[in-house]
């Protein structure tokens, strides 16, 4: 499948999918990125488990770190790859030995390996690259909006006020917005820099 | 299942409002607050380090505001935008993201006259220097590209000469520069000009002008088109650095594609503090809901009107690019297909005698310095928007002393035009 671009009802069904997620590459230093993504997620009612072999003994958000995915002691749905690049082929590999198998590969943003993805897909998984799953459940569910960020979502319900461990709704009405046109061209720009 | 897009009108109401999530309310409140409580230490710690989506304190953003920033996000197809209180903040803000002291910006001499004065003034006491180029010669662009240039800027429709500026060109000569293509899109509104359709990557608006379209309230508004790569080279610290008063956090690893809009807000807007007021993002939304229509209507007034005028015996010239044989013209239909636009000018054969006449007999315009009102207006460029200018740079931005401006309002066509009659045979 094409990877610069994603319908929104792709990244929608995964998120509402997932349940488990382990974060490869999680780091304790509270001013990462995928610090706060993995902690934004635990607050939004994901199972997460946070992957680093450098943190064992430690934990994040109260959850303790394990050293890979091969110690995850229960089936996971969801790898998201907080690692570069070059690292998602292995880290892919290793998921596809798990068993039961995860249903979706995530790479972070700044994040694309097309022969990973390849494989993860030959096996059955969905893959998404290069996005942010913070920055997607906040899109999606609109709670980024706070941030003057276009959610290229519309709703006429009343929101919710989100409070801690609860999940909001995603099934908002997607809208282009031509928003994607410049992702489009981000994406272009990125792998093409003129 | 591919998702359904919706319309350009339907945006317009819709984008970024949802019905309150207390008490239910339709309209979107005006959150008149300085500040919003913390959950807890947790939370708002979070909050300051960037780390949590939410509300601190209405100078770095407020919940009416950020509608307005995510509507007109939607109108432009950018991924986010930022509010501030004016479209000359907007610029600061834009730049001070961009510009270290000894870089330079290229703009098009075809500008507003106010943003020529900013640029020329007050932002070389900044160390931001400006190098002009011409809109209708654009290789004129290219030549000025040096090592320290930033960004290029350029208006969509430029004021007030009503030229039309040819967006995907000077977009080229900015992707092989390796800067960010900015268009001040005030004149035309993404009703009629989308300029990230055509390779812009910042796009910018004076409020005040035509999306809140009733003359009634100051604002401006900064978009992201999400397409430039801060982190390509060293050129855009601000965006690519670690950033010490965040604890190191590196803007746009964090925030991805909408890293220059989070820039504008936790740098500039926090540290220059050009905050728009939540009531004047209400009247600037409620404005925008009927963007479309009064849009359309500016226009086909606007056309009717410099018909007219291009008609009449005291005219000796009318610079409407909506009118065949505008040299302009075929721009105009390219990029603003549905309408040119409602500002333009004219000059009369009696000269800059004639238009102050001309000015002062009318009864229906109002003279003051604005456009984009439901209201008709009328000024003459050379006495004030365009005073402090050489008498040179006003010729150049077509701003001559026998120019008069006018920004074609709502009326009906017929008023208008008879308020002219009666004021050019007076």
């Amino acid at each position: 499948m094409n990877h610069d671009t994603y319908d929104d009802s792709y990244i929608r069904e995964i998120l509402n999918g997932v349940k488990t997620i382990a974060m490869v590459g999680a780091s304790p230093v509270n001013v990462r990125p995928s610090y706060f993504a993995f902690k934004y997620l635990a607050q939004r009612g994901y199972d997460m488990i946070p992957v680093n072999p450098g943190q064992v003994g430690k934990s994040l958000v109260g959850k303790p770190f394990v050293a890979s995915l091969r110690d995850i002691d229960r089936p996971i749905d969801m790898v998201d790859i907080f690692r570069n690049s070059e690292a998602a082929l292995p880290l892919v590999e290793e998921a596809l030995a798990l068993n039961p198998l995860p249903k979706v590969i995530w790479m972070q943003l700044g994040v694309r390996n097309d022969e990973a993805a390849a494989k993860a897909e030959a096996a059955g998984l969905k893959v998404v690259m290069n996005r942010c799953p913070k920055i997607e459940y906040g899109r999606l569910s609109s709670e980024i909006s706070w941030m003057g960020v276009n959610s290229r979502t519309l709703s006429s319900k009343r929101a919710p006020v989100p409070t801690q461990g609860m999940r909001l709704s995603l099934n908002r009405v997607s809208v282009g917005g031509g928003g994607t046109n410049a992702a489009d061209r981000a994406a272009r720009n990125k792998n093409d820099p003129a | 299942m591919t998702d359904r897009l919706p319309g350009f009108a339907t945006l317009a109401i819709h984008a970024g409002a949802q019905p309150d999530p207390t008490t239910g309310a339709r309209a979107t409140p005006i959150y008149q607050t300085t500040s919003f409580v913390f959950n807890d230490a947790d939370h708002a710690a979070s909050l300051f380090g960037l780390q949590a989506f939410g509300n601190i304190y209405t100078r770095l953003g407020n919940p009416t505001n950020a509608v307005l920033e995510e509507r007109v996000a939607a109108l432009e197809g950018g991924t986010a935008a930022l509010a501030v209180a004016s479209g000359h903040a907007a610029q600061v803000v834009t730049f001070q993201a961009l510009l270290q002291p000894g870089d330079e910006f290229i703009a098009a001499r075809q500008l507003y006259g106010g943003s020529i004065n900013q640029f020329t003034h007050t932002f070389k006491s900044f160390g931001w220097n400006v190098v002009w180029a011409d809109a209708d010669d654009i290789a004129t662009f290219e030549r000025a590209v040096s090592p320290r240039t930033k960004a290029i800027f350029i208006e969509s429709l430029a004021n007030p000469g009503g030229s039309v500026t040819d967006i995907e060109a000077i977009s080229a000569i900015a992707r092989k520069a390796g800067v960010p293509l900015i268009v001040d899109n005030t004149l035309a509104s993404p009703y009629l000009i989308r300029p990230i359709d055509h390779g812009a990557d910042i796009v910018l608006h004076s409020a005040t002008k035509f999306l809140g379209g009733h003359g009634n309230s100051i604002g401006g508004v900064i978009v992201d088109a999400g397409t430039f790569d801060w982190s390509r080279d060293n050129k855009y610290p601000i965006l690519s650095e670690p950033r010490p008063e965040y604890h190191g956090i590196k803007l746009q690893e964090t925030f991805g594609n909408f890293a220059f809009a989070i820039a504008c807000r936790v740098i500039g807007l926090r540290d220059l503090g050009p905050a728009l007021s939540p009531f004047n993002a209400f009247m600037i939304l409620t404005g925008i809901e009927t963007l479309p229509l009064r849009m359309q209507r500016h226009c086909d007034n606007a056309k009717a009107v410099a018909e007219w005028l291009s008609n009449h015996p005291a005219v000796a010239a009318v610079n409407y690019s909506g009118l065949p044989g505008n040299r302009y013209n075929n721009l105009a239909r390219k990029y603003s297909p549905k309408g040119a636009g409602a500002v333009f000018t004219f000059s009369l054969k009696g000269g800059y005698d004639a238009g102050v006449d001309l000015v002062s007999n009318l009864k229906l315009f109002s003279h003051l310095a604005n456009v984009g009102d439901t209201r008709s207006l009328v000024i003459h460029p050379a006495s004030t928007t365009h005073s402090q200018l050489t008498d040179d740079a006003k010729t150049k931005a077509g701003a001559g002393p026998d120019i008069v401006r006018v920004s074609i309002g709502l009326e009906d066509k017929e008023d208008i035009i008879a308020d002219l009659d009666q004021a050019l045979r007076a």
